[in-house]
């Protein structure tokens, strides 16, 4: 089965997270990662080649840096990355990057793929809707969020958990998946790995070599704009309740002014 | 604060970035509470062996990364920074494969190494017994080789990293009694029948690697588990020990690095008299001493390993390595304990734990002062009996 997985470079979430003088994510002052929600996917794509036969290929729409997204796919052991790299698409929004994602994915699998995975969400933006819109792009079932995957007899097979229940979803192959980060333990690298992604080929496309007009990207055609930001606010010592007997009765009503009781 | 190296190929570089994630993201949510309880991280190996961190510095058709020791030691000092147990581990996992590797026949290499190499499994190295520490030549335990060659091992080895853990034994045992000229390195599979362990020693520090007596009751090994020559024991177990100093004085080094770091930025943020206590120079001095001697030992192990990789004599820069890094581990963990203050002498704060776990790093691999011996010697040997020649 070829798979592909669509991956997203993200800024280090445990770094200094902010916005660039555009309001789009600041991607240069800070170390950018392979979104660690994709990792499960990246994961899932090799078990189910590792069972069978088949390519995985990684897919990334993004920055210069968004290569080394590529890189740890590929030293997880993926077999070929695409990166879409052009200035124009520079503060796409969802809809913009799942209409390059799908001429991407078109591409790369040379016509329509088996299956395409993607994370639950990035780490950064997490609005969870590229995997929906892609597969409309694709004009493929989607099947998100899953906690558990199984594919046979031309189908693809999961578990949606959510608060309330877990439901069993199915649809017919090719289809559009994507997965939590309770459907594995993604691998490390290894130091072989990493010695054999250096010959694994990676291509670089222009949204020219997509067909895709740069007039339909970008900030500027993007629905949704960041008007203005504000700093999340420091956090506050808390209040400190003293037991003086009635540490008990302090706390209920501290609890009821936060309406929490 | 990530140290900054010179490592000599991008896939070095992208190795020691490996190390870090899996040091940030397996290791350091992992070391308080394992250590506290006591707990061996056998599951940390087996990611680490994974992802071939077990067998960095061997030969890559026997599965290992053939990778120079430069680049190895520094693998092994950043897993110390994060965790120093397991650190030591991974020296003392390459010290058990080092005698195969380097005394094996083809036949033995070719049958042990994959598995030493294949990241599942953990190897014991057993030299010291009670009385035969520093005084290796004495030992007693022994091997009683029959006409075929296979052998019967009885006694007891103690200090035993891995014991009642590992896959295997890599174990010096006396066959003659020749002194010195009569020891033999033998490779004793854990399932051996007749091996057991002793309760685990209870130790001033480093909790998560397990310290035992492994006793041997007429334990069977065939003749090809002999590794080198009859009698060569003593001399393969010197050079894997010169080969082993250099892990602990990079494992040393990793402690003092994160001692260091954890002395800095707590004094950047403890405020006394108003200031930030980095701000008095009296103790923002200490810092800088500390940071040096860090360095320092940094690079006299990085010396050593580069004349070890260009294929020279390293047994004297070995020794001067392992004494400079673990002293300055000792040094530097209990300046940490000072800055710190009160709050170092608690077991909120790491600090204490790196002091506990610097101490045993002047002890083992040769105590210091058996690496003052070996200095010695060599500097005696190198410099003529002339006046003031250095010849």
């Amino acid at each position: 089965m070829n798979i592909v997985v669509c991956v997203k470079y993200v800024p280090d979430a445990q770094a200094d997270r902010t916005f660039s003088q555009d309001n789009t994510t600041d991607r240069t002052n800070v170390d950018g990662l392979l979104s660690e929600l994709d990792e499960y996917a990246v994961e899932e794509a090799l078990k189910l080649a590792e069972a069978g036969e088949g390519e995985v290929t990684v897919v990334t729409v993004g920055p210069d840096g968004a290569a080394e997204a590529i890189k740890k796919a590929l030293q997880m052991g993926a077999d070929k990355g695409v990166h879409v790299l052009d200035d124009a698409i520079h503060g796409s929004d969802a809809p913009a990057t799942s209409l390059v994602l799908a001429e991407a994915v078109k591409k790369a699998a040379g016509g329509s793929p088996e299956l395409v995975l993607m994370g639950l969400a990035s780490t950064d933006g997490t609005m969870s809707v590229v995997p929906a819109m892609l597969a409309e792009r694709l004009g493929l079932p989607q099947i998100t969020q899953l906690s558990s995957l199984e594919i046979a007899d031309g189908k693809v097979t999961g578990r949606r958990d959510s608060d309330a229940a877990s439901d069993t979803l199915e649809a017919p192959l090719p289809a559009v998946v994507s997965v939590t980060d309770q459907i594995n333990e993604p691998r490390y690298p290894s130091f072989k790995g990493i010695m054999a992604a250096k010959k694994k080929p990676v291509e670089t496309w222009s949204l020219a070599d997509l067909g895709v007009d740069a007039g339909q990207v970008g900030l500027e055609s993007a629905w949704t704009k960041v008007e203005s930001f504000t700093a999340r606010p420091p956090r506050e010592q808390g209040e400190i309740v003293t037991d003086e007997g009635d540490g008990g009765t302090k706390l209920a009503e501290f609890l009821a002014k936060a309406k929490l009781i | 604060m990530p140290v900054e190296r010179v490592l000599p190929t991008t896939d070095a570089a992208d190795l020691i970035e490996l190390t870090r994630e899996i040091a940030r993201r397996e290791l350091a949510p992992r070391v308080e509470q394992a250590e506290a309880s006591a707990t061996p991280p056998r599951e940390v190996f087996g990611t680490l062996g994974r992802a071939g961190l077990l067998s960095l510095p061997y030969p890559e058709e026997y599965g290992g990364g053939g990778q120079p020791y430069e680049v190895y030691l520094q693998v092994v000092e950043e897993l110390a920074a994060a965790w120093m147990s397991v650190a030591v581990g991974v020296s003392v996992h390459s010290l058990t494969v080092f005698p195969v590797d380097k005394f094996g026949s083809d036949s033995q290499r070719k049958v042990l190494l994959p598995d030493m190499l294949g990241g599942e499994f953990l190897g014991a190295y057993c030299l010291s017994e009670r009385e035969a520490g520093s005084d290796i030549a004495s030992m007693r335990t022994r091997a009683t080789v029959a006409d075929d060659g296979s052998a019967t091992i009885s006694g007891t080895k103690s200090w035993i990293s891995h014991a009642g853990k590992a896959d295997y034994y890599t174990s010096f045992l006396r066959t003659d009694d020749t002194g010195g000229k009569g020891i033999s390195c033998f490779v004793v599979p854990a399932d051996a029948p007749g091996l057991s362990f002793g309760s685990p020693e209870r130790k001033m520090g480093l909790d998560g690697d397990p310290v035992a007596e492994v006793h041997y009751e007429k334990v069977p090994v065939s003749a090809d588990r002999m590794i080198g020559e009859r009698g060569q024991g003593m001399s393969i177990a010197l050079a894997a020990l010169d080969a082993g100093r250099l892990g602990i004085a990079a494992a040393a080094t990793g402690l003092a690095q994160s001692a260091v770091e954890l002395a800095a930025s707590y004094a950047k943020e403890r405020v006394q008299f108003g200031r930030a206590i980095a701000d008095n120079q009296g103790l923002a001095f200490l810092l800088a001493d500390m940071d040096a001697q860090t360095a320092a030992a940094r690079a006299t192990y990085l010396h050593a390993a580069r004349l070890k990789d260009a294929g020279r004599p390293f047994s004297k820069e070995a020794a001067i390595a392992k004494l400079i890094a673990t002293d300055a581990a000792m040094k530097v963990t209990t300046d940490a304990v000072q800055v710190l203050g009160g709050a170092g002498y608690t077991k909120d704060f790491p600090a204490e734990r790196f002091m506990r776990e610097a101490k045993v790093t002047q002890i083992f691999e040769g105590t210091n002062q058996i690496q003052r011996l070996v200095i010695s010697r060599h500097l005696l040997r190198q410099v003529g009996n002339g006046k003031g020649s250095n010849a």
